[in-house]
């Protein structure tokens, strides 16, 4: 290891980083600024059509908004777990570290569960992408059939937000399992793909999203044959840039999305 | 060798980290939940869209400066990288801006 040859003054021997930092932060700090474009792009696009379309929906009623709150709750609530785990692992404490990482893990997944539970609501309400696979025996005349129809730049901007956004947080929730618990993470991300995957209809967009977590137990299985490590405050310092990152995206789509076309009655 | 000159960084920052209180979090954590309170407040006001997406996209960049300034830790980063970091990112996202006038144009002119 080369903690073992380390000399105690070694950062006064070397040239200081140009950003005060270590080089995986701001390998991060780059990811982040690109992605932070591509949700731009997409919210730009929203935006584009909210202010264009002059007979937007406004399909959100107050059960959607009390939904996206708590999941903006939620996400909220995993920084701040994030950022104790963060803390803990600067300290030291193993424990607190693997504590606050499962914490701010379940914030996630409850995250994703609300998610999919909205859109599988929007969903059989009748708003839909033409890729969706037809739901049988769906009422037409819901309100949200006319949606589509009339407005299709709705369904599509929204699907494609929203779901990109829990794209980031299904993969982020991966990313920090790994983090915290290592190889045993594999098996449980194998045994959530099946769950999801048996559990969802065969008209459900999930039942073939839930595939992005077997490619992503693959995927993890691979880095942690090809370079096994203990992950250290680093790691859980730059997987937390990330999260805090998702967060951020969420402030933003929540308001524009859900709080622009809440339905008053 | 680089390694070691990594890890001597790594090691520095987490010597920051391990002066910070976590009471801030706790406020900063507050502070966004009210924030978000006071969206869904103003959602069912019944508001002109314009002036209320100006109000909640303001409490959105709060939200977010709040974010990146504490819980993202760029507020105990060095200058340079503070300013180029969040420089080039809102220059970019100000850039594509430049749709924006065509949309109006599709309002006050109509689809041919």
């Amino acid at each position: 290891m080369a903690e073992a040859a380390l000399p105690s003054n070694v950062a006064e021997i070397y040239e200081p980083s140009l950003f005060g930092t270590y080089s995986k932060k701001i390998g991060m700090w780059l990811f982040l600024l690109s992605d932070s474009l591509t949700f731009g792009a997409l919210l730009y696009a929203y935006s584009y059509g909210r202010i264009s379309i002059s007979n937007w929906p406004t399909p959100f009623h107050s059960g959607s908004i009390v939904n996206a709150t708590i999941m903006t709750a939620f996400l909220l609530t995993s920084s701040l777990t994030m950022v104790l785990a963060v803390n803990a692992s600067a300290l030291g404490n193993e424990k607190r570290r693997v504590l606050f990482l499962l914490a701010t893990m379940a914030c996630g997944a409850g995250f994703i569960i609300l998610h999919g539970k909205e859109w599988s609501h929007l969903i059989s309400e009748g708003l839909r992408l033409p890729i969706f696979p037809a739901v049988p025996h769906q009422e037409v005349a819901s309100e949200f059939a006319d949606v589509s129809k009339t407005v299709p730049q709705f369904a599509a901007t929204f699907f494609t937000l929203t779901g990109m956004h829990m794209l980031h947080v299904t993969l982020g929730v991966v990313y920090l399992g790994v983090i915290a618990l290592r190889r045993k993470f594999i098996p449980i991300l194998f045994a959530c793909w099946l769950v999801a995957w048996l559990a969802t209809p065969s008209y459900s967009p999930f039942h073939y999203a839930a595939h992005v977590l077997l490619i992503a137990a693959l995927v993890c299985s691979l880095i942690m044959w090809l370079k096994p490590k203990i992950y250290d405050a680093a790691d859980v310092e730059v997987a937390g840039l990330y999260w805090h990152f998702v967060d951020l995206v969420w402030m933003f789509i929540f308001p524009l999305v859900y709080i622009m076309s809440t339905k008053i009655v | 060798m680089e390694d070691a000159s990594q890890l001597a960084i790594e090691g520095r920052v987490a010597e920051q980290h391990r002066h910070h209180s976590v009471t801030p979090f706790f406020w900063v954590w507050g502070v966004l939940l009210v924030l978000t309170a006071i969206e869904v407040y103003l959602g069912y006001q019944n508001m002109e869209p314009k002036r209320m997406l100006s109000i909640l996209m303001c409490l959105s960049i709060v939200k977010a400066a709040l974010i990146i300034g504490y819980f993202m830790h760029m507020k105990y980063e060095v200058s340079r990288m503070k300013y180029l970091t969040m420089c080039s990112l809102v220059f970019c996202l100000a850039m594509m801006m430049v749709f924006f006038p065509d949309a109006f144009r599709i309002i006050y002119l109509g689809v041919r």
